[in-house]
């Protein structure tokens, strides 16, 4: 059997702020479908990296492949076109739009996109409270985005990046900030979500990662130091040495 | 935050059982109603004007509408987009130029005349954007500024076609539009008034349709977090090019129709205090308000007239300049409405105003 094209792909990619190798060198590979976390020590390049994927920064070299496609000088908004959504690790929602207006800008580029016209107020209308409803922020819509609770600011967050309906979606620590009952809801949220599309999650929770992921990613100064089953990792001696040993 | 209230407020009910998302609908539609109520009832009203005004006002109404459409251009980028220029004064004086030059020298028409202004405006304000652009916030500012400062002393340097800060007055003669059979003559206060009024009601609804739609939703996201709008998808250099052109079109437009309407071409347009005016305008009307740059002109403009008289009146020996009692109303204007006049009415009253 032919080997499947990998839904995203790097090779030898690196990214140097000044002298340090923030990303250096990383062969990348995410399969179609896959709920994959990656974890590591603060500073390890996590960020950094899917910064590069989705291309909020450029690459110092190496190549981005998404879906059998060269996008490593394509801008961002064009990635996010293709299917490359990223929620922010800092909450960067429209602090003075409504949670509606949130969510609408997201819906409208999607309806522009798939169906090449300028959408209807109804079908914006709808689809955007449709999103909005899917993370239980229906009744928050007219709510100015800058009054939520943090926990909603993050769920804003989370369903502009659904309503994009992404082939490939990035969540940079997600739950951080959340109470013990909000992460439970994020966990079934996230698994309601892969059921579309491919996610690449940033954790540092291990518990989520454990739950979640089917793979891990660990990355350790700009490198991948490790990657595998959840239950491979934690059996990993480098890794409970980097990371896990540290904790535990 | 702009026009999409409305949209929102149906949307926020929608999420609940069926027939509340009816009401809901309903009163989305009655909001839109509104405002189409409210803006045509600002035409209508100004139309009605034309016939109570005395002769000055008459003539002074005419001058704030075009100056309205300046500072209604100028709100698109500043007040949307939240793009802050201070060269805005080489767009409204491209449209003078380019409409007052081509009639004086060229001896075009006025249509012809006033299309070669708003033609110089789109070529200039393209062509300033995709440079400028490149900057963000105070280098932004200064850039415009600096250009708007280049087109300024091009004016004075090329003073044998321009006439310098002397500038040129078009000759009545030129200012009459021969079109279905009639003749229009612009120097003329009633066929003035009416010129000035189509333009600014153009300018008026286009602005107002360009707010509602998913294009200004756009320009409003970029003004708020421009680096989550690319994350969304959008192009916001491409957003931002097409704000600062439109902006740049709708201004050289009131210049253009300043030039034909009121027969004067000259360089004070150009210079930085033709920049100034437009955003004090606008920051007085309301910033992101339709209708703010109007009430904003209107205001600063009888606001500088009144001063004048009333100083003349109460201190009888007064010869000096009015310019303190304009301050101390605008300080008072800034303590009270932060948001500028229609800016803060929203905010605190009548928040479905677009």
């Amino acid at each position: 059997m032919a080997a499947v094209t990998p839904l995203l792909e790097t090779r030898l990619l690196s990214r140097s702020f000044g002298g340090l190798r923030a990303v250096d060198a990383v062969d990348f590979s995410l399969e179609s479908g896959e709920v994959r976390a990656i974890i590591g020590p603060n500073g390890a390049g996590k960020t950094t990296f899917v910064s590069l994927v989705c291309g909020r920064i450029a690459p110092t070299s190496g190549a981005i492949r998404f879906a059998g496609e060269d996008i490593t000088t394509l801008p961002a908004h064009r990635r996010v076109r293709r299917g490359i959504a990223y929620t922010f690790q800092i909450t960067s929602v429209y602090a003075n739009l409504t949670a509606f207006d949130n969510v609408a800008l997201a819906v409208q580029r999607r309806l522009l996109d798939t169906t090449g016209e300028r959408p209807s107020p109804r079908a914006l209308s709808t689809a955007t409270m449709a999103a909005l409803d899917r993370l239980g922020l229906a009744d928050r819509a007219d709510t100015i985005a800058g009054t939520l609770a943090y926990g909603h600011q993050r769920l804003l967050e989370v369903a502009m990046g659904l309503a994009l309906k992404p082939r490939l979606l990035i969540l940079d620590e997600p739950t951080q900030g959340l109470s013990d009952g909000e992460i439970d809801n994020f966990i079934g949220l996230v698994r309601d979500m892969a059921r579309d599309s491919t996610v690449l999650l940033i954790e540092h929770n291990m518990p989520v990662v454990m739950a979640l992921a089917g793979r891990i990613t660990v990355f350790d100064a700009g490198r991948i130091l490790a990657e595998g089953t959840p239950e491979a990792i934690r059996a990993d001696r480098a890794v409970q040495e980097a990371y896990l040993g540290a904790a535990s | 935050m702009t026009g999409n209230d409305a949209t929102g407020k149906a949307g926020a009910a929608g999420a609940a059982a069926k027939p509340r998302r009816r009401r809901a609908r309903a009163a989305g539609r009655a909001s839109a109603g509104r405002v189409v109520a409210l803006h045509a009832g600002v035409i209508a009203l100004l139309f009605a004007l034309q016939f109570v005004l005395p002769a000055y006002h008459h003539g002074v109404l005419a001058r704030i509408m075009v100056l309205a459409v300046f500072a209604m251009g100028y709100n698109l980028l500043f007040g949307y987009a939240g793009l802050l220029s201070l060269g805005h004064a080489m767009f409204f004086s491209a449209g003078l130029y380019g409409a007052g030059l081509s009639v004086y020298h060229l001896g075009w028409s006025v249509p012809a005349g006033f299309a070669a202004g708003v033609l110089a405006g789109l070529v200039l304000s393209a062509l300033i954007g995709v440079l400028a652009l490149r900057t963000t916030g105070v280098a932004f500012m200064i850039v415009t500024m600096m250009f708007a400062q280049v087109f300024y002393l091009t004016t004075l340097y090329f003073n044998v076609w321009t006439g310098g800060d002397q500038g040129i007055v078009l000759p009545q003669p030129s200012r009459v539009v021969t079109a279905f059979g009639s003749t229009f003559d612009l120097t003329d206060p009633t066929t003035r008034y009416l010129a000035a009024l189509a333009l600014f009601s153009l300018v008026l609804v286009a602005t107002l349709a360009l707010v509602r739609s998913p294009h200004g939703r756009v320009l409003v996201a970029i003004r708020e977090n421009e680096q989550r709008t690319t994350m969304l998808g959008y192009d916001t250099f491409a957003n931002k090019l097409a704000a600062v052109v439109a902006s740049g079109a709708a201004c050289a437009a009131a210049g253009a129709a300043y030039a034909l309407l009121f027969g004067y071409v000259g360089s004070t347009f150009a210079s930085v205090q033709y920049s100034i005016l437009p955003l004090l305008w606008v920051l007085l009307g309301g910033a992101a308000t339709t209708l703010g740059p109007l009430l904003g002109t209107l205001f600063m403009y009888y606001l500088i007239d009144i001063s004048n008289d009333l100083l003349s009146a109460w201190v009888p020996d007064w010869n000096f300049s009015s310019i303190g009692v304009v301050g101390v109303a605008l300080i008072l204007l800034i303590l009270f409405f932060p948001r500028g006049l229609l800016g803060t009415i929203r905010e605190r009253w009548l928040p479905w105003l677009p």
